[in-house]
């Protein structure tokens, strides 16, 4: 496929920006995925789903090129990732790793202007529009007032918001997240996934995640894809593609999916296997 | 704001335009880099600094000088520091000329060099394995160089010259296997560490072997190597380190800032577009070849590698690998050093490397009984 600049432009308008295509995905002699096709439809909050070790990491990972496909190519702006200079890559697409560390003694400001770095060079060390941008990716995650506290003295979502605002002063179109909410309590989660979404609505951003909670996928995403042993089952948006009989088939659950009282969106209610009395039988009716 | 990341504009545009000021401080309005400060230029041109790191650097630099200084005029026809100045600036007295320029002055400059190598390649190994135990001594670098310099020494009875580069070649060897034998898609903190002290330990068992193995005369000579010493070091030492220091340092330094993302992590350091297997492996060989330098030139002298980089840390209190203000703290360390093993204990004059390592263990101690209170180890 060419990949001058015209033939580019020509591609935007109809390809996203973002694929995998027909990659192969493991680690040394593991298998994880063949030939898997994804497409991260642009503008949309995509959320990836799946049972464990389905591949869902995997695959953000090699979206991120943080894994070379065995087989297979990974497409950002119609050029193969792998070729392209790391740093320009680092200016279109951004990625919150699960493990990250903070360094010892980092304070919240110095971790935060850390991820203007792909912008930085020898002789452009710290420029006023770094500092702005710093000050800004702080402002809208809400972390201003800590940015002389230590990393270390946070709380888990604190912390997270942290990376969070150092993603973001990437300045990146596209933002990867890997499990952005594990690990957080209840209302930390919903914090963090809001903060996604407002990034998704206001700021024009494309969003990738991989989540494990299929309620909080299909309340946020705009565009969800389902995977198992590597392979798609489905994607498209929430309201389309989830259904009882979806769940069952990617995770091997019997539930029913009810309208979110909240939202509208489709909400997953395990089926009770376990006997407690009058419910038992609406659950029977309901899975059957 | 379609794939832009600007969010809604800011009030503050104190620092929008290139300003032609020379200097300008992070505001309080500004993100809360503590003390640091950026100097722009018209024309994009950046600089950023720690103000902390940079006075310590300061300090450092003058108290290594200070040291050399005093450290010249010290011996058997001791000169007061001022004359000692007068005759590096090539206006002193012939006699004073010859003791100064041509037996202590390449000592120093020896002892400088060989402390800032070291400093600068602990604060490498350190920062890339994210362990202060991971210090080039505690990994069996030293072990190697030393092995390199006894085959020398007792299988080839070789000159001074072939010692040293036996020590250079010992010390290369052993880096590459430890490289070797941790990669594991990538160099990881723990691995090397324990590889390393692995290594080292059948590196020692090799060296006890070599030196049963020698004669007297051989293995006396091998002892004193083995200490760490700066006597009698001269010109023919400072040239070859000096070259390595020029050619290494700038290099390392191009890096640092790669350096400073992978403390976050490979996958964040990646994210942000840093070629972590790329600068990991440059900046391993680059402390590599520092360390073996320094051996090869002055003997396995102890732990400055794994103090210094962790005292200067302490100095600046700022994160990331602290590679100036280590170099600077090895120097002034090793010069310390030396002029304390040739004055404090009367008419015997000590090996530099005894006073490091007693200095060293003592540290090493403190750091491990530190770190286990903190619950780290």
């Amino acid at each position: 496929m060419s990949t001058s600049g015209p033939d580019m432009n020509n591609q935007r308008s109809t390809v996203n920006r973002l694929s995998a295509d027909d990659v192969t995905l493991g680690y040394d002699q593991r298998v994880i995925a063949e030939k898997l096709s994804v497409e991260i439809p642009d503008n949309s909050f995509t959320v990836i789903v799946g049972p464990n070790a389905c591949g869902k990491s995997t695959l953000l990972r090699a979206l991120s090129r943080m894994l070379k496909p065995t087989r297979g190519r990974v497409l950002l702006d119609g050029q193969v990732i792998q070729s392209m200079p790391a740093k320009k890559v680092a200016r279109t697409l951004g990625l919150l790793p699960q493990s990250s560390i903070a360094p010892d003694g980092i304070t919240v400001g110095d971790l935060v202007g850390r991820g203007r770095y792909p912008h930085q060079g020898l002789l452009r060390q710290w420029s006023a529009e770094d500092e702005r941008v710093v000050q800004e990716s702080m402002a809208s995650t809400g972390v201003a007032e800590l940015a002389d506290r230590y990393v270390d003295e946070l709380s888990g979502g604190q912390r997270q918001r942290v990376w969070i605002a150092m993603a973001l002063a990437q300045q990146t179109p596209l933002l990867l997240l890997d499990e952005p909410t594990t690990y957080l309590d209840i209302q930390h989660q919903i914090d963090v996934l809001d903060l996604c979404a407002q990034l998704h609505e206001e700021q024009g951003r494309t969003l990738v995640a991989v989540l494990h909670d299929l309620n909080h996928a299909a309340r946020y995403a705009t565009h969800l894809i389902a995977l198992r042993g590597g392979e798609v089952i489905a994607e498209g948006a929430p309201n389309d593609i989830v259904t009882a009989e979806l769940v069952e088939q990617v995770f091997g659950l019997r539930c029913q999916v009810i309208d979110d009282p909240e939202t509208g969106t489709p909400l997953v209610v395990p089926a009770a296997r376990r006997a407690r009395r009058a419910t038992v039988a609406a659950a029977a009716a309901g899975g059957a | 704001m379609k794939n832009t990341a600007t969010p809604a504009p800011e009030q503050n545009t104190a620092h929008d335009t290139g300003t032609p000021a020379p200097s300008e401080k992070t505001g309080d309005a500004a993100p809360g880099i503590r003390g640091v400060r950026a100097v722009r230029a018209r024309g994009g041109l950046s600089v950023r600094f720690d103000v902390r790191a940079f006075t310590v650097v300061v300090l450092l630099l003058v108290a290594a000088l200070g040291a050399s200084v005093v450290l010249i005029g010290t011996g058997d026809f001791p000169i007061p520091a001022a004359d000692v100045l007068k005759t590096l600036f090539g206006d002193g007295d012939p006699g004073q000329e010859f003791i100064v320029n041509d037996l202590r002055l390449p000592r120093v400059l020896v002892g400088l060099l060989v402390g800032a190598s070291l400093g600068l390649g602990g604060a490498l190994f350190q920062s890339i394995s994210r362990n202060p135990l991971g210090s080039p001594d505690v990994l069996g670098l030293g072990q190697g160089s030393t092995a390199g310099a006894l085959i020398m020494i007792v299988l080839f009875s070789g000159s001074a010259d072939q010692v040293a580069l036996g020590a250079l070649v010992g010390g290369l060897v052993t880096g590459l296997a430890i490289y070797l034998l941790a990669w594991r898609r990538g160099v990881h903190g723990y691995r090397l560490v324990l590889v390393g002290i692995g290594v080292s330990a059948i590196v020692t068992a090799v060296n006890g072997y070599l030196l049963t193995k020698a004669d007297i005369v051989d293995a006396a000579r091998a002892i004193v190597w083995m200490t760490g010493s700066l006597n009698g070091r001269d010109w023919e030492q400072v040239w070859p380190l000096l070259v390595l220091c020029a050619v290494l340092v700038p290099l390392v330094l191009a890096n640092a800032r790669g350096l400073r993302m992978m403390e976050m992590g490979d996958d964040v350091s990646n994210a942000l577009g840093v070629r972590v297997e790329r600068t990991r492996l440059l900046l391993m060989l680059a402390a590599v070849l520092l360390t073996a330098g320094a051996t090869a030139a002055a003997g396995p002298v102890g732990f400055v590698a794994l103090t210094a980089p962790q005292l200067a840390r302490r100095l600046t209190r700022s994160p990331g690998p602290n590679l100036v203000p280590s170099m600077c703290m090895g120097a002034t360390l090793l010069i310390v050093a030396d002029w304390t093993s040739q004055r404090a204990f009367g008419a015997d004059q000590l090996p530099v490397g005894v006073l490091t390592g007693v200095l060293g263990g003592v540290y090493l101690l403190w750091l491990l009984v530190t770190e286990r209170k903190a619950g780290r180890i």
